[in-house]
C-alpha cells in the first residue's frame, strides 16, 4: 500500500512537473510564440533523385556494372583525386573491376605513394605497388575534402545524393533571391541538392573533361553517374556477393524453417484442442 | 524425438505413421545441424590470413649491392629473409660437401637459382623452434661450418643454410623467388 | 523445484550414468529445458522470445568474441580497424553486420518479452524475482549497446559517448567531476574508447551470469501462461521437451529468416549514416540520435524542456537537464516496482478489461509516440507529442495501475489451464471451494499462486 501510495504520488508529482513547466508554456509559445525563423537558404533546397533508371547494383537482385565501374575509377582519377582521398581502398581492389593483375601494378604504378628512402632516411615518393592503399591528398585551399572510401555509406542513401550532389549545380532563381535576401556567400558555389544548398566545392565536372577509354560520351550526367556508382563499390565491395549469399542463406532458413514448422505440429497434434 | 514422449498424446499412431513422424524431426533436426555447421565456416575462416596480408606476401629485394661474403636481411611475410652472395671458396667449400652426410642432404646447386649461384637466399628462421640465426651480419658467431649458427639451442648451419650440427630438423628454408632482372628477386 | 509430476532423469549408458554420479549436467538440462521442465500447455508465440534474447545473446557474444580478434580500441586506428574488418578479413562484413544487427535483434525480442511481460502481468507474485533480475539484464544491455556503439569510433561514436556521459553531468555537484572520471578526461579519447572496449567485452558474460539467474528464478514457480491461472495439475503442462523445444525451432526460424533478411539486403538500415564517418571532435553531426531502441528514453530525456522554478521569482529549484535525466532513468527504474504497484489478483490482460483497455489504448500509442518522438529531431510539434506522452508513461505505471488494480472486475477465470484449452476439465466437475472462482469476487484463489508440491 505504501508502495502504491508512494507512486501515486511521485506519478502525479512528475506530470504535474512536466506539464505546468515543460508542457504548456512549449505549447504557448508554439501557439503564440514568434515562429521559429528560416534561413532563406532553405527555400532552395531540392531533395535530390538519383540518375533515371537506377543503377545496376540497386534492388536486391542488382549487379556491378564492370565498364561502368572502370568509368567511375576513371573519373575518380583523373578528377576527383585532385582534392579527395580514397585511403581505405588499395590498389590490389581494383583487381574485383575486372582488371588482370599486371593491368593493376601498372595502374598503381601511376600514382605516386610517399615514403621514407631506406638509404637516407628522407621523405620521398616510390611508385605505387599493388598492396598499397590510395595516397593521401594533402588540400591547400579552403575547405576540409572528405575521403571518398566510404562517402555513398556516410551520407542517406548515398549512391543517389552523389549523383543529385554531382549534377545539382547552377544558378538560384534570381528573382526568387531577391525575394528572400538569399546570397550566395564568398568562396562558396549553389548546389539545390546540398543540405543547406551553399557548398565548398566548385562544380568538378564539364562535358566532355574525361575522354573514355570505351568511346561512352562523357556528359556530366554520365560522369556522375558512373563515380556515383565507383564510390558506391568503394564503399561496399563485398555489396553483391553479400546479396549473393543471402538469397542463398534464405533458401536455406525457408527450407529448415518449414521443416521446423511440420515437427512443431506433428508433435503438437495429439495435442490439440477438441473445441467443442 | 516424438516417440518418447507418447504418454501425453492421445494419438494411438499406425506404424507407418510413426515413421513418416520420425522422419520429419530426423530432417528437420539435420537441416539445423548443417545450418548450425555451416555458420561454423565464417567463424574458422576469419582467423586465416586476411586479403590485406595475402596481398602483402611478396618482398622484392635488391641484391646487386651485396659484396661477395656479405649477407642481408630483408622480411618477407613478416619474417626475416637472410640473402647473401657467396665467395668463391665458399661456394667451393659448399660444394665440396655436396655429398657429406647430412640430415637433410642438398646439393648447393638445388638451393641457388643457375646462373647466380653466388647468390644464397634463405629465411631466416631456424627450422627448429623458429628462432633468427646468427651469421647474417658482420661480426655475428657464423657457428662451427661458417654459415648460420642459432643460439637459442645450437644448431650449426653450413655456407649453404644446410643444417649440421645441433636440433633443427632441416635445412633453411628456401622461399620460392625468381629473378626480375640480374640484380633484382621477387620472392613469394 | 518442480511439480511432483515432472519426469525424472534416467540416465540408459553406463557412461551417462557415470556422469550422472560425478556432474550431474545431463540432469540439469534435462531439468531446465528437457522434459523434466513441465510448462503450461497454453502458452502462445509471446512466449518464444525469452529463448530468442538467449539466442541472441549467444550470437553477440560469438560474432563479438571473433571481431575483438581483428578491432583495436584505439583512436587512431579504431575507425580503420573496423574498415579492415570491412574489407580484408574473411567474412568481416557477414561478422560485423551480424554483430550490429544482431544488437537491435536482441533489443526488438527483449522489448517484446518485456511487454508480454507487461500485458500478461508476468511480473506478479510468485513471479517477482525473475522480473527483477530481468530489469537488471535489460539496464546491462542497454549499457552494452551503448559502449559498443562507441567502439566503430564514428561521428555517433563519439558524440553518443559525449552526450550520454554528459548526462551524468546533470547531477548536483559531483556531476562534471563525475562525467571527466567515466570519460578518463575532458571529451572522449582513448582512455574512454579503451574502458568501453573492455566493459563491452565483459558485460555480455556478465548477462549470461544474471540469465541464469532468471531461469533458475523461473523454475521455482514455473513459467506463466496466457490465462494467468496457475498450474494445478498434470494436464495443464506439457513437458519443455520436445513440446516448447520444437516451437521454439520454428519461432527461431522465422527470426533467423528476419534476421538474415536484415544482415544481407539492408544491412545499414538500422544504423545512422554518420558512423561512417570518423570521429572529428570539432564537428558535431547536425542532428545527434542514439540507436533506434534508446529512442523511447531519449524522448523523455528530452521531454522536460523547462527548468522547475518558483514562478515570478526566478529561483530555479530543479533544472530542465537533471529532470530529464531523473526522468529517463526513472522511466526505467520504476519497474523495479511494478510488482507492488499492480496489485490486481488476476495476472491476464485478457481477463482484466480496463487493463486492456489501458494498455492496447493507452500504453503502446504512448511507446510508439515516444520511439517517434525520439528519433524526430528536437522540433515541434514533436517536442509537444513527447511531452504528453512521456506525461503518459509515469501516470500509466505510477497512477493508473495501482488504481485499476482496486476497482477493476475482472472476467471470470477459467478453472484451469486444461480447462481453457479443452473446454471441459473432469477435476473441475468436482466441487469447487470458493476460491477456486475468482471471477466475481475479483480476488484469485491463494492457492492457485503456489505451484504443486
Amino acid at each position: 500500500m505504501t508502495i502504491r501510495l508512494g507512486g501515486i504520488i511521485a506519478g502525479l508529482a512528475i506530470t504535474a512537473v512536466l506539464v505546468l513547466w515543460s508542457l504548456l508554456p512549449g505549447a504557448y509559445n508554439y501557439a503564440f510564440g514568434p515562429a521559429p525563423e528560416q534561413q532563406p537558404s532553405y527555400a532552395f533546397y531540392e531533395h535530390g533523385e538519383g540518375p533515371a533508371g537506377g543503377f545496376s547494383f540497386d534492388g536486391a537482385f542488382g549487379k556491378w556494372d564492370y565498364a561502368q565501374l572502370q568509368r567511375g575509377y576513371q573519373v575518380y582519377k583523373e578528377v576527383c583525386a585532385a582534392c579527395h582521398s580514397l585511403k581505405f581502398v588499395s590498389f590490389r581492389n581494383l583487381r574485383q573491376l575486372g582488371y588482370t593483375e599486371a593491368e593493376v601494378a601498372a595502374e598503381a604504378a601511376t600514382w605516386t605513394i610517399p615514403g621514407i628512402d631506406p638509404t637516407t632516411g628522407d621523405q620521398t615518393t616510390n611508385p605505387g605497388k599493388p598492396t598499397d592503399a590510395f595516397p593521401p591528398v594533402y588540400y591547400s585551399g579552403q575547405g576540409n575534402p572528405p575521403d571518398l572510401s566510404l562517402i555513398t555509406k556516410a551520407r542517406h542513401d548515398g549512391s543517389n545524393y552523389v549523383y543529385a550532389l554531382l549534377t545539382g549545380y547552377g544558378e538560384p532563381d534570381p528573382a526568387k533571391a531577391a525575394k528572400v535576401g538569399f546570397e550566395v556567400p564568398d568562396g562558396l558555389y549553389f548546389n539545390k541538392h546540398f543540405p543547406n544548398v551553399n557548398i565548398a566545392m566548385p562544380q568538378p565536372l564539364s562535358d566532355g573533361q574525361v575522354t573514355y577509354a570505351d568511346g561512352t560520351e562523357s556528359s556530366v550526367a554520365q560522369m556522375s553517374k558512373d563515380v556515383a556508382a565507383f564510390l558506391t563499390w568503394t564503399a561496399e565491395p563485398s555489396l553483391v556477393e553479400r546479396r549473393q549469399t543471402g538469397w542463398f542463406v534464405l533458401g536455406f532458413l525457408l527450407f529448415a524453417t518449414t521443416l521446423a514448422f511440420l515437427s512443431y505440429k506433428q508433435i503438437w497434434a495429439g495435442l490439440k484442442p477438441k473445441k467443442k | 524425438m516424438a516417440t518418447d514422449t507418447a504418454a501425453t498424446t492421445e494419438v494411438s499412431a499406425a506404424e507407418e505413421g510413426v515413421r513418416r513422424r520420425d522422419w520429419i524431426h530426423i530432417a528437420a533436426l539435420g537441416t539445423a545441424g548443417v545450418g548450425g555447421a555451416s555458420v561454423l565456416f565464417p567463424l574458422i575462416s576469419q582467423m586465416a590470413p586476411s586479403q590485406d596480408v595475402l596481398a602483402a606476401s611478396t618482398t622484392e629485394v635488391d641484391v646487386g649491392a651485396i659484396q661477395p661474403g656479405q649477407s642481408i636481411k630483408a622480411t618477407f611475410r613478416k619474417q626475416p629473409l637472410f640473402v647473401k652472395r657467396l665467395t668463391a671458396e665458399e661456394i667451393a667449400k659448399a660444394k665440396a660437401d655436396d655429398g657429406a652426410a647430412m640430415r637433410d642432404p642438398a646439393k648447393l646447386a638445388d638451393r641457388t637459382k643457375a646462373g647466380h649461384e653466388d647468390v644464397l637466399v634463405t629465411m631466416g628462421v631456424c627450422t627448429h623452434l623458429g628462432c633468427v640465426p646468427l651469421g647474417a651480419a658482420e661480426g655475428e658467431s657464423k657457428g662451427e661450418f661458417g654459415g648460420y649458427f642459432c643460439p637459442c639451442h645450437g644448431s650449426h648451419y653450413d655456407v649453404a643454410g644446410r643444417i649440421r650440427k645441433g636440433p633443427a630438423p632441416l635445412n633453411l628454408k628456401v622461399p620460392e623467388y625468381t629473378f626480375t632482372s640480374d640484380t633484382v628477386i621477387r620472392v613469394g | 523445484m518442480s511439480f511432483a509430476w515432472a519426469k525424472q532423469y534416467e540416465p540408459q549408458t553406463a557412461l551417462t550414468k557415470w556422469l550422472d554420479e560425478k556432474l550431474p549436467l545431463p540432469r540439469l538440462v534435462y531439468n531446465a529445458v528437457g522434459a523434466g521442465y513441465p510448462v503450461p500447455r497454453n502458452l502462445n508465440y509471446m512466449w518464444n522470445f525469452g529463448v530468442l534474447a538467449g539466442f541472441f545473446l549467444v550470437v553477440q557474444i560469438v560474432t563479438g568474441v571473433v571481431l575483438a580478434m581483428h578491432y583495436a580500441a584505439n583512436q587512431t586506428v579504431a575507425f580503420a580497424t573496423v574498415e579492415h574488418i570491412m574489407r580484408d578479413v574473411n567474412y568481416g562484413w557477414m561478422l560485423r553486420y551480424a554483430h550490429a544487427n544482431g544488437a537491435s535483434f536482441f533489443f526488438i525480442v527483449i522489448y517484446l518479452h518485456i511487454f508480454r511481460g507487461f500485458y500478461y502481468s508476468s511480473y506478479k507474485a510468485p513471479r517477482e524475482m525473475i522480473w527483477l533480475l530481468g530489469v537488471v539484464i535489460f539496464l546491462l544491455m542497454m549499457a552494452t549497446a551503448f559502449m559498443g556503439y562507441v567502439l566503430p569510433w564514428g561521428q555517433m561514436s563519439f558524440w553518443g559517448a559525449q552526450v550520454i556521459t554528459g548526462l551524468f553531468s546533470a547531477i548536483p555537484l559531483v556531476g562534471e567531476s563525475l562525467q571527466v572520471w567515466l570519460l578518463g578526461g575532458f571529451s572522449p579519447g582513448n582512455a574512454a574508447l579503451n574502458r568501453f572496449f573492455s566493459l563491452h567485452f565483459l558485460l555480455p558474460f556478465v548477462i549470461a551470469g544474471v540469465v541464469i539467474l532468471h531461469i533458475w528464478a523461473l523454475h521455482i514457480p514455473g513459467s506463466s501462461n496466457p490465462t494467468g491461472v496457475e498450474v494445478k495439475q498434470e494436464s495443464d503442462t506439457v513437458p519443455f521437451h520436445p513440446y516448447y523445444t520444437a516451437k521454439d525451432g520454428f519461432g527461431l526460424g522465422v527470426v533467423l529468416i528476419l534476421f538474415t533478411a536484415m544482415v544481407f539486403f539492408l544491412p545499414n538500415a538500422l544504423g545512422h549514416p554518420d558512423n561512417y564517418i570518423e570521429a572529428n571532435p570539432l564537428s558535431t553531426p547536425a542532428h545527434i540520435v542514439p540507436e533506434w531502441y534508446f529512442w523511447p528514453f531519449y524522448a523523455i530525456l528530452r521531454a522536460f524542456t523547462g527548468d522547475l522554478s518558483i514562478p515570478f521569482t526566478g529561483i530555479v529549484l530543479i533544472p530542465a537537464k537533471l529532470l530529464g535525466v531523473i526522468a529517463m532513468f526513472g522511466s526505467i527504474l520504476l519497474w523495479f516496482i511494478l510488482p507492488w504497484l499492480d496489485k490486481s489478483p488476476v495476472r491476464s490482460g485478457h481477463y482484466r478489461p480496463m487493463f486492456r483497455k489501458f494498455f492496447w489504448f493507452g500504453l503502446i500509442p504512448c511507446m510508439i509516440a515516444l520511439f517517434v518522438c525520439g528519433g524526430a529531431p528536437a522540433e515541434e510539434p514533436y517536442v509537444v507529442i513527447s511531452q504528453i506522452a512521456t506525461a503518459y508513461y509515469f501516470l500509466h505505471f505510477l497512477v493508473i495501475l495501482p488504481i485499476i488494480s482496486q476497482i477493476e472486475v475482472p472476467k471470470p477465470l477459467p478453472f484451469s489451464i486444461t480447462d481453457a484449452v479443452l473446454g471441459q476439465d473432469k477435476a473441475a466437475e468436482a466441487p469447487r471451494t470458493g476460491s477456486v472462482d475468482g471471477g466475481d469476487t475479483g480476488t484469485a484463489p491463494e492457492g492457485s499462486l503456489q505451484p504443486a508440491e
